[in-house]
């Protein structure tokens, strides 16, 4: 008897672990956002990333795609290249699609905003592997100011 | 001269110690398995180090995300980001909270349980009986305790994080009016589940060992007397505390920073 209210409370032990794991899985771990199963790569090269982190959503729409996989610097012109995994439901962006880097709310985390481009005879879909050609750099407010502070000194 | 000798002394004392802790769990652990024998005793061992704590797992976890809840709310209300209270709670405590708060009440709770009992076997010749009648107590005592409180330490770090996720949501959606919506889905977004729930984990099995480990050498080597055994305990509590925060640090510098 002794022993069996032991594995008996034992059982209850592991199922109430169970039951944690899986409240943790389903209602706090986002199970469709982090990228599941086949993807493919894009490219991308800014001239300045700003804060893009490994790890950053690529959005279109605001819809989450993907994901910036790799950051390195291009060896001939140092320029800043950013390689994302794209999930392969979504395939078929135009190359005439632009890459912006944007931020979320006044200070959130910055993003890469895909806007999908128009499609024509001759232009072809976006494959794995491919350079997104039309980037638009992060704004980095240090600049913006140097510019504002500039152009009033010019009046 | 004399605070070099002493130094030195000192290094190899600890030198010592460590190297006798580590033959200790070769040989508990390290054998031809018997899974037959080893299976009543490891239930036993879970109910006692396991199933005993949860209570006092559940009560601070359900306490701490309640706090959490509320001294987030009271900061993010400032910057009208109150709907980053979900992603706060969540990963303070997935990353941090969870495997670090678990493992020191673990210390507290079955860990100076284990060294006291182990000790006190000691002390009253149980561990040298065993010896007489041919059973090595180091597998029959040291080798299923360590793997109960492997085993359970993680497993009561997810309880820990689960209700103390929903103290949070208690407190911040039900009393503070949080949306329910914003709270379960900001935090969705941002907590991911390798990279966050799996480190979490890792940390909870890295402090097991850890605690486990330091509980049953002191118990083992435990003086055996009664302020010997008084000493052991304490010092299991002191050094798994230090070795849980210590680890902790460099844990969470090379999955995080």
């Amino acid at each position: 008897m002794e022993a069996r209210k032991i594995e008996l409370l034992v059982g209850v032990f592991i199922t109430a672990a169970i039951a944690a794991l899986v409240f943790l899985a389903l209602q706090v771990a986002n199970t469709t956002g982090s990228l599941r199963g086949e993807t493919y790569t894009l490219y991308a090269k800014f001239d300045n990333i700003g804060g893009l982190k490994v790890r950053s959503p690529v959005k279109v729409g605001g819809v989450v795609v993907g994901r910036v996989s790799n950051i390195t610097l291009d060896r001939e012109y140092f320029e800043p290249v950013v390689e994302m995994k794209i999930s392969k439901q979504f395939v078929g962006f135009p190359d005439t699609s632009t890459a912006s880097i944007l931020t979320s709310g006044l200070l959130g985390e910055q993003y890469i905003g895909l806007e999908p481009g128009f499609m024509d005879e001759g232009i072809m879909t976006l494959e794995d592997g491919d350079e997104i050609f039309m980037t638009n750099s992060a704004m980095v407010l240090e600049n913006l100011i140097g510019q504002f502070l500039f152009s009033q000194g010019n009046d | 001269m004399k605070l070099l000798v002493n130094l030195g002394r000192d290094t190899l004392n600890v030198l010592r110690g460590m190297g006798n802790a580590t033959i200790m769990l070769f040989q508990a652990l390290v054998g031809k398995p018997q899974p037959l024998k080893m299976f009543p005793l490891l239930m036993r061992q879970l109910y006692v180090v396991g199933v005993q704590s949860m209570l006092i797992i559940l009560v601070s976890g359900l306490f701490i995300g309640m706090v959490l809840g509320l001294q987030g709310y009271t900061i993010l209300v400032d910057f009208g980001a109150e709907q980053a209270l979900g992603p706060m709670v969540a990963l303070s405590l997935l990353r941090e909270l969870g495997p670090v708060v678990t493992a020191l009440l673990f210390a507290g709770r079955a860990g100076s349980a284990l060294t006291a009992e182990i000790g006190l076997m000691r002390a009253t010749e149980q561990l040298s009986s065993l010896e007489m009648m041919a059973v090595d107590p180091l597998r029959r005592v040291i080798a299923p305790r360590f793997w109960a409180g492997f085993i359970s330490m993680p497993l009561l770090a997810f309880m820990f994080s689960a209700i103390g996720i929903y103290g949070g949501f208690v407190v911040g959606v039900q009393w503070l009016g949080v949306d329910d919506g914003a709270f379960w889905s900001v935090m969705q977004a941002s907590v991911e589940w390798r990279y966050d729930i799996m480190n979490g984990f890792i940390k909870s099995l890295v402090f097991a060992f850890v605690v486990t480990w330091i509980a049953l050498y002191k118990g083992y080597t435990a003086v055996p007397t009664s302020p010997g055994i008084s000493a052991a305990t304490t010092q299991t509590v002191v050094y798994s505390s230090l070795a849980v925060l210590g680890l902790d640090f460099v844990l969470t510098a090379l999955m995080f920073g």
